[in-house]
């Protein structure tokens, strides 16, 4: 039966919410990821150590046990969002983590004498860090960024957990309500497909044009 | 862990600017744990009616319980998807066309699924099929389709990471395709792979707790009935976290700590060798290898 | 990565999805129909579910493990208590002999959500479901029911502190939490259209909400609510507007007469010899609900296996 077709547009919509949660939360990942590699590279011991431990704190633990501590613990301390930006704040925190480490590992493919050039130029580290450093960085983390990104995809399946209406939320109440579990599933997972793969060659483009070739 | 290069060989200036930065930001820090302690204390999240129960013998066995069951998931989901990886990265290499092509779907499309619709799918999805599995199995099936696929891409990568001299030195030694495989490259290459390895099993094992949404009776699942029976969820998911935190950061830094090894060992790696690029096991021990 | 095997990727993705939608090996029929037993009752013929059970020596069975009242489960214990529970211990001792109160160790507890209810019966992961699970023609269409054992009524659930709230047409525009693939859902929309509802996987989670302020009632039936409110520590109230009918009932295989006809005896006899009432007060009516006079049970003749119900998009 054609379940995924009479449903088309619901399927539309809850694309739009996953497609929507993935890039606003991976927007203030790099942004947050950015910051504590930065922190963790830095000669300020205090920040190294507040990077090391949100780093290791937070990749450790399981999303989802991320997600019930936020949305079912934290409001008890009077931490409250709506479900909606409850998912975007524990996903790009989460994901934070993993762009942190790449972008760290970028950092380290620098050569230290581009360091010590803009040193000796008189560069204070901020400024050898976001004009000389992470430029170059970047570009040799492009694919792994682009990982991270498909798998915060996936992750914002997570939200579905929370009441937030995606991909598989809709999965799960399609396959209640009409019984089919096979078609539904089938065809949610078309749909991530037809978000992961064209993301995929998106990456793979982006890269071949940045990527630094040594 | 020192100062990173980056950041060395500062003049006196530059360290007086460090000191002053360290002296705000180290207070500034300082000032959020008190707050956040004072927060907690002001809502009652020490008080005795939430905290005691986590001291009960019979409430921390349910919880340990709940984590033998994570444990069993993840070790026979892990070894599962070790073979399911090593026939799909031998299929990839494989010289038959259609070997590789299908073995290449399979990982294209089931590292593309999320988790939880494979956990979902399993469990609603599977019986209509007429496959009945309990949540335990299903947990496992799902983990070992997803991460075997994961792992397929890891060991092929670790695979033809290896110069190709070795190959074509086992060739010329006469050695057939499976022989130079199984005596030359495999050994090597999963010596290369082992911090990868790993860190994957790190994941695997964090994400047994999607297993909570069907119903399997793991960790987060227990903390999470403790939590509604003591209306001290904040308190009982927290213990959770640092369990699973204490786990995964010992084999982490496990990963770490052979990473670091085999770096020595060979000589090859991305951090000071100029040309050497994001190399496998780097990625991997970070977690970014595809898989978060 | 080449990108030919990218799209080959697609390709077959696109082909299982019209593979999937087009093939009928996922209609709604219910496989097994035909071995049904034609015997009636507590003879036990061979091949029927009440004989395999009792060779088997175990009855596995679907309830709730985080509602207080009706199955919550106990950490210091790890037992699960509540009165659907107790139903499913007498309907365990009528099948292995024995008292209710010693069946226990025949008696598996799987935990049963709203949304896995019909999958797990369809697909044999429990023998029977007595999860606070209301009898009606969707679902009659996919599982059947033995009972109702007990006759609920959907309410209301607020702060204690909330008094806007009297009567379900004052959900219409509020914020208002049930469960996915519950008929409670399903009924606050019919009743308050303009309702905004928030579903979650457990009723455990919506008490959480309304005790954060995401939303600003929870609506389910009384007894489940009561439940929560009676460990909500005053926090929570019934508004007490109930506003529909909701007959529990023992979901069991689709198809399976020679079953149910069975757990309907079964609860007849707890009905008349007081065994119903006891696990009433023992467990419902220790959060404060007075002991009801139990409902005649069912017995409908089955509807002919239709291709499963209409499609619907959210509910």
């Amino acid at each position: 039966m054609h379940v995924v077709l009479d449903n088309l547009p619901a399927f539309l919509r809850a694309t739009r919410v996953t497609a929507q949660l993935t890039v606003i939360s991976f927007l203030l990942a790099m942004l947050i990821g950015t910051l504590v590699a930065g922190f963790r590279v830095s000669p300020v011991l205090p920040l190294r150590w507040l990077g090391t431990v949100y780093v290791e704190l937070v990749r450790n633990t399981p999303l989802l046990v991320l997600i019930s501590l936020f949305v079912f613990g934290f409001t008890k301390i009077g931490i409250r969002y709506s479900y909606y930006a409850s998912a975007i704040i524990v996903l790009s925190t989460y994901t934070g983590t993993f762009v942190a480490e790449t972008v760290r590992a970028g950092i380290n493919t620098v050569a230290p004498g581009q360091a010590e050039a803009a040193r000796s130029l008189g560069l204070t580290f901020s400024q050898l860090l976001f004009a000389v450093v992470l430029p170059q960085a970047f570009r040799s983390v492009v694919a792994p960024l682009g990982s991270v990104f498909i798998a915060l995809i996936k992750n914002s399946a997570l939200a579905s957990t929370i009441a937030v209406m995606d991909l598989s939320f809709l999965g799960t109440q399609l396959t209640n309500s009409t019984g089919r579990p096979v078609a539904v599933f089938m065809g949610s997972a078309f749909f991530y497909l037809l978000l992961a793969l064209p993301s995929g060659w998106a990456i793979g483009w982006f890269e071949r044009r940045v990527a630094v070739k040594r | 862990m020192t100062a990173p290069f980056i950041a060395e060989s500062l003049g006196p200036r530059g360290k007086r600017r460090v000191a002053v930065v360290s002296a705000v930001a180290g207070a500034a820090i300082a000032a959020l744990v008190v707050v956040a302690f004072l927060r907690l204390l002001h809502k009652g999240q020490f008080s005795d009616r939430l905290v005691a129960p986590l001291r009960l013998w019979a409430v921390q066995r349910f919880v340990l319980l709940g984590l033998l069951e994570t444990v069993k998931a993840a070790i026979v989901a892990m070894a599962l998807a070790m073979a399911l990886g090593t026939l799909l990265a031998l299929g990839r290499l494989s010289r038959n066309v259609l070997t590789r092509w299908l073995a290449g779907i399979y990982v294209d499309l089931f590292r593309a699924m999320p988790l939880i619709l494979l956990i979902l799918f399993c469990s609603l999805g599977l019986p209509k099929l007429g496959i009945h599995l309990q949540p335990f199995g299903g947990v496992v099936l799902a983990l070992t389709a997803y991460n075997g696929a994961v792992l397929g891409e890891i060991f092929r990568a670790g695979i033809l990471s290896l110069e190709r001299g070795q190959s074509e030195a086992a060739s010329a030694l006469g050695f057939s395709y499976w022989q130079s495989m199984r005596l030359v490259i495999v050994p090597q290459a999963a010596r290369r792979m082992i911090p990868a390895i790993v860190s994957q099993l790190v994941t695997l094992l964090k994400d047994t707790s999607l297993g909570s949404v069907i119903g399997f009776d793991e960790l987060l699942r227990r903390a999470e009935n403790t939590g509604t029976y003591y209306g001290n969820s904040l308190q009982v998911l927290t213990e959770a976290a640092v369990i699973y935190i204490v786990i995964n950061f010992t084999l982490s830094r496990l990963a770490r700590r052979l990473e670091v090894r085999q770096r020595r060992r060979y000589k090859a790696g991305p951090i000071v060798v100029p040309g050497g690029g994001m190399d496998l096991a780097v990625m991997g021990a970070q977690g970014t290898a595809s898989a978060i | 990565m080449g990108r030919a095997r990218w799209i080959g990727a697609s390709l077959v993705a696109v082909a299982l999805t019209a593979g999937a939608c087009g093939s009928s090996d996922d209609s709604g029929t219910v496989k097994g129909g035909g071995q049904t037993a034609t015997t009636t009752a507590p003879s036990f013929a061979a091949g029927s579910t009440m004989a395999t059970l009792q060779a088997k020596g175990k009855i596995t069975v679907g309830v709730k493990f985080d509602q207080p009242g009706f199955g919550q489960r106990n950490p210091t214990t790890n037992d699960i208590e509540g009165f659907d529970v107790e139903m499913a211990k007498l309907i365990g001792a009528a099948i292995f002999g024995g008292k209710a109160a010693d069946v226990g160790s025949k008696v598996s507890f799987v935990e049963s959500v709203s949304a896995n209810r019909e999958p797990y019966l369809q697909n044999g992961t429990v023998d029977m479901v007595i999860a606070t699970y209301t009898i009606n023609d969707t679902r009659k269409q996919i599982v059947d029911f033995a009972g109702p054992y007990f006759i609920a009524h959907q309410d209301i659930m607020v702060k204690a502190s909330d008094t806007t709230i009297k009567s379900v047409t004052d959900l219409n525009g509020k914020k208002v939490c049930s469960v996915t693939g519950s008929t409670s859902a399903t009924n606050v929309k019919a009743k308050a259209p303009q309702v905004d509802l928030t579903l979650f996987d457990t009723y455990s989670k919506c008490a959480e909400a309304l005790g954060d302020g995401r939303v600003v009632a929870v609506t389910t039936d009384a007894p489940i609510l009561g439940g929560l409110v009676s460990t909500s520590n005053g926090a929570y109230k019934l508004v007490k507007a109930p506003f529909t009918d909701e007959p529990y009932g023992i979901g069991v295989k689709k198809g399976d007469t020679a079953f149910r006809t069975f757990v309907n005896d079964t609860l007849e006899k707890a009905y008349a010899n007081g065994d119903w009432a006891s696990a009433f007060a023992r467990t419902l009516g220790k959060i404060g609900l007075d002991t009801p006079t139990p409902p005649p049970v069912d017995r409908y003749t089955t509807t002919p296996t239709t291709a499963a119900a209409t499609t619907t998009t959210t509910k």
